[in-house]
């Protein structure tokens, strides 16, 4: 009974997790891929709170859920709700599925026979609060992958500004790449 | 028991999808979607290999030890980061797309094509 609990939790997640994927992989309408989307994050997230990462749990909720698919919507929202007439869905479908089962015919083996020293169930660590850890990491021995990180986020908010920036404003002078 | 594998083949399924939404979809957006599929298939991989650790061959890891695997945990926060960052362009890029060509198919997006 002890070991049955974790274990349907397990699967009731990954089964929302892949349902929720295949449904954005596959569904006919953005705004139902872009919905089912939210479900693989917080299943993701679920997941992760399983695994005793709380922290990582936390944030995927907070940048998945609160940033990066309310930026998506807002791009559904922005492109108008055109996706039916689009879709020519056979255009790579045998070659998409032919990498992807050779893939996993790469991939799951590889996984089940590379040596993992995996430890077992009983002798895990106890799960503690992991916050306190990696904030004392981020500010110690990956403050410069930290440092990266936010100049990487600087240039994509620049980069994203100048993209997506109108082209009506701008002289023809200033922006020599708009008048080809 | 759950243990490593089912989260290794749960990410590998996982990322399999995402690789299958960029290859089979017209939209871009639900290109960027699948992206973040695989990106968080690769997030999952990580910490399931943080919460089974693999170092050492037997022997129970002591406290320290765990402090010493959330490691690993600073690693998925700079992909989260990259995510981050890779949607706010692509969808600038979309955006752009959008309003050149009034549609996000990237079939239309054939400019650069020989």
């Amino acid at each position: 009974m002890d070991a049955l609990l974790p274990s349907l939790l397990f699967y009731a997640f990954a089964g929302v997790i892949l349902g929720s994927a295949a449904f954005t992989a596959f569904a006919r309408d953005i705004v139902h891929a872009a919905f089912s989307l939210l479900f693989t994050f917080f299943g993701l997230a679920c997941l992760y709170l399983y695994l005793g990462a709380d922290f990582v749990g936390l944030s995927q909720v907070v940048i998945y859920v609160g940033g990066i698919l309310v930026l998506l919507l807002f791009g559904v929202m922005f492109t108008g709700h055109q996706t039916q007439e689009t879709e020519k869905r056979t255009v790579n479908f045998y070659w998409g599925l032919a990498l992807i089962a050779l893939l996993g015919a790469g991939m799951v083996p590889a996984l089940l026979k590379a040596p993992w020293a995996v430890k077992s169930a009983a002798e895990l660590p106890e799960a503690k609060s992991t916050i306190s850890s990696i904030a004392t990491l981020l500010m110690t021995d990956y403050l410069l992958p930290f440092e990266i990180a936010s100049l990487l986020l600087l240039m994509a908010l620049i980069g994203a500004v100048v993209i997506a920036r109108g082209e009506t404003k701008t002289d023809e002078g200033e922006s020599p790449e708009t008048s080809a | 028991m759950i243990g490593l594998y089912h989260f290794l083949i749960l990410s590998g399924v996982l990322f399999s999808l995402g690789v299958l939404g960029v290859l089979l979809r017209r939209n871009a957006l639900v290109v960027l979607m699948a992206v973040e599929l695989m990106l968080n298939a690769a997030n999952l991989a990580v910490v399931a290999f943080v919460r089974y650790p693999m170092f050492g061959d037997g022997g129970i890891v002591n406290a320290q030890d765990y402090a010493a695997m959330t490691n690993g945990m600073t690693l998925v926060f700079l992909v989260m980061t990259v995510a981050a960052a890779e949607v706010g362009v692509g969808l600038a890029i979309v955006i752009n797309l959008y309003r050149q060509k009034k549609s996000v198919n990237i079939e239309e997006a054939n400019a650069l094509k020989g």
